[in-house]
Parts: C-alpha cells; structure tokens; sequence
C-alpha cells in the first residue's frame, strides 16, 4: 500500500470520530500527504524536531484527558526518540493513540534505510507496555484495524506497513508555525461536548 | 520556614506555571524530590531533555505553562527541539538549567562538564534565550521579568541554577 492512500485512510477513520480528535503529525512526508488529503485546525504539523511527535502527543494527551490524541509518526521518527515509547507506557494515557506508518526508510531525505525491518517497532511497543498493539500489512488489513483501533485500551500503537517512494508533486504544508500554534492551541483547548 | 525548593516552586506557582517535566540533575535535587513525592504536580520525568521539551510542547498546546528541568548537558540535547519546534511555532516554556562546570577549566567540576559550564552563557544568547542566574535576593524579580518575556515573546526563557541553591 502507498503511503499516502494509508495516511488518507487512518485520517478518515480519524475524523469520523469528529471534533474531540487532536492529531500531532511528525514532520517529513507523512504530514505533507496528510495536510494534501484533508487539513484541518485540529491538526498539528510538525516541520522539524524529527522525533518529538511522540513527546508532543504525550504531553498534549496528559493534560488533555478528554480529548482523543492521535500521533501520526513515520518508523524514522520513532527510532530518533525510541525512548518516548516508554515514557507513553510509563504515563500510560488512556487517550493516546500511536500511529506509525513504515516503510523501513527515510522517506523525506530519498528512501535511505533504517531499521525497522530488522527491530519491529510494534514488538518494542509491546514490550514497553502500550497496551494494545497491532500491525497491518496491507490494505484490507488496515481497514479492519481502524474499525477497532480507536476503541481499543490506549496507549494504542497501529503499525501500518507502506510502500517506499513519495507521491511527485506533493504539497507542503501551508499555513506557518505561527499559524499552527495559534489555531491548534485553539483548538486543544476547546471545550468540546462530554463524550 | 520553607525550604529553598519548596519556595522556588510556590513562586512558579504563583506566576502560573502548571506543567512539570525533565531530568534530574544534582544541583536541584531538591525541587526533583518534591515534584516526584507529589502528585498535584504531575511532573513527568522525561528519557531526555529534548523529549522533555516535546513534552512541554504538547502541554501547552493544551493549554497550560510548562517548566522544563534539565542539568545544562541536556541543553545540547534540546538544541534541535528549542531551534526548529519552540522557537519558529512560538511555543514558550520557563527552562530551569543547572550549571555544572561552572568555574570553567579553572573549576572543580567533573570533566565531562567544564566545556558546557564555560561556554553556557554566550551559549544562551547565541540561541537567543534570554536568562537570568538563580541570586536568591534578586529571584523574585527575575522570575517575574522572565515570565513576562516569555508571555510577551512566547518563546523560552531560562533560568540557570548554580551548586548549593535547590539542593534542599
């Protein structure tokens, strides 16, 4: 499966949950597809600090119990900051949703190789104690993940197998940092209705 | 009377900050002990010290304002973080770094931390961090200078923790 079909996929399932969903996305490729899918004030792009995705979402997901937090990350990007998977297991928030999309590559910098096809990044979750944890392979598989995914005992981490190679011509993503502080924070820190 | 540490958190306290996180270090052991004895304050020990900015990060989109605790080699750790996530989305954050290798190559310090401790200070303002040095008699006035800083910039700022101020 292509990475950008993936990223649309787990965006729908994700929006479908409608407004109490916040996304922190890790920058490279992953949020570039996912801001050209569908943005939204609830989504906040990373540019830089490769790694801190997790960080970000843990933080946000601590002092935001009431809100569902889904982290869009890239197998890169967790291995930069492997040690965050304990701290998610450690804090143990029940709203932190992990999402990796791997492609066992550096995908923004040309597709060098990392890791993850030697150290699976769903079994060091496991082991670290996110409490649930699954991986899909391929399309049909990912589709039945997110009809549960969301619901299951968070921390929650789904590995999503991709496709190396970007998409020609993708966009980036638009508005400044500036700009996505001010309407994410907005947005986090709405009262939304009791779930 | 209250000890060092306990002051130094109920004055944060008072200038609004409510989100804990980062790394031990020696030099404020103190404020480290209250914060993990008491959960009100939910600090967080964080893996690293870029994470702990992650961390931070992630806070105060959600609304609160975070203190960041690290020993000054976790400043090179966040180096990336403070550059390319605080600095360019405005995200502010009151770090509280301690100064190992404070007397430089002439000092008593540990090897490992003499070139940091030297160079910290122009370091700081290479980055653009404005800071103030921990002075019990001036701390009050620091700490609120800071703050309106950082709520006027809403960038970092930095207050840096000698030997023997939050030790207890």
């Amino acid at each position: 499966m292509k990475r950008a079909a993936a990223v649309a996929r787990v965006a729908d399932a994700v929006d479908a949950r409608g407004a109490e969903c916040l996304t922190v996305v890790c920058n490279g490729m992953i949020g570039r597809e996912l801001y050209t899918h569908a943005d939204a004030p609830s989504r906040f792009y990373m540019i830089g600090s490769m790694g801190l995705a997790s960080s970000i979402g843990l933080g946000l997901a601590l002092v935001q119990p009431s809100r569902t937090v889904v982290v869009f990350d890239g197998d890169g990007n967790v291995l930069m900051n492997l040690g965050t998977l304990a701290s998610v297991a450690a804090a143990a928030p029940p709203n932190f949703y992990h999402v990796v999309f791997d492609n066992a590559a550096h995908g923004s910098t040309g597709g060098q190789r990392t890791i993850s096809d030697r150290v699976p990044l769903d079994a060091v979750a496991r082991a670290a104690g996110y409490r649930s944890v699954v991986r899909a392979g391929a399309e049909d598989a990912l589709a039945t993940a997110l009809t549960t995914f969301f619901d299951a005992p968070a921390p929650a981490m789904l590995v999503v197998d991709v496709e190396r190679g970007n998409q020609p011509g993708i966009g980036r993503v638009e508005p400044s940092p500036l700009e996505l502080t001010s309407r994410f924070r907005t947005r986090a820190t709405l009262k939304t209705r009791s779930a | 009377m209250a000890s060092p540490s306990r002051h130094f958190l109920d004055l944060l306290e008072q200038h609004g900050y409510n989100f804990f996180t980062g790394v031990p270090c020696s030099l404020f052991d103190g404020v480290t002990r209250i914060l993990d004895a008491e959960p009100r304050y939910g600090y967080i020990s964080a893996v690293r010290e870029d994470s702990a900015m992650g961390l931070a990060a992630g806070a105060y989109l959600g609304g609160r304002q975070p203190v960041v605790l690290m020993q000054n080699s976790g400043l090179g750790v966040s180096v990336n973080a403070l550059v390319s996530l605080h600095q360019i989305y405005d995200i502010p954050a009151l770090l509280v770094i301690s100064w190992r290798g404070e007397g430089g190559p002439g000092g008593d310090d540990a090897p490992e931390h003499i070139i940091m401790g030297d160079v910290m200070r122009p370091f700081l303002d290479l980055l653009r961090i404005p800071f103030a040095v921990f002075e019990p008699s001036t701390l009050a006035a620091d700490v609120e200078r800071l703050t309106r800083t950082m709520h006027e910039t809403h960038k970092p700022v930095a207050l840096v923790v000698g030997k023997g101020r939050l030790q207890s």
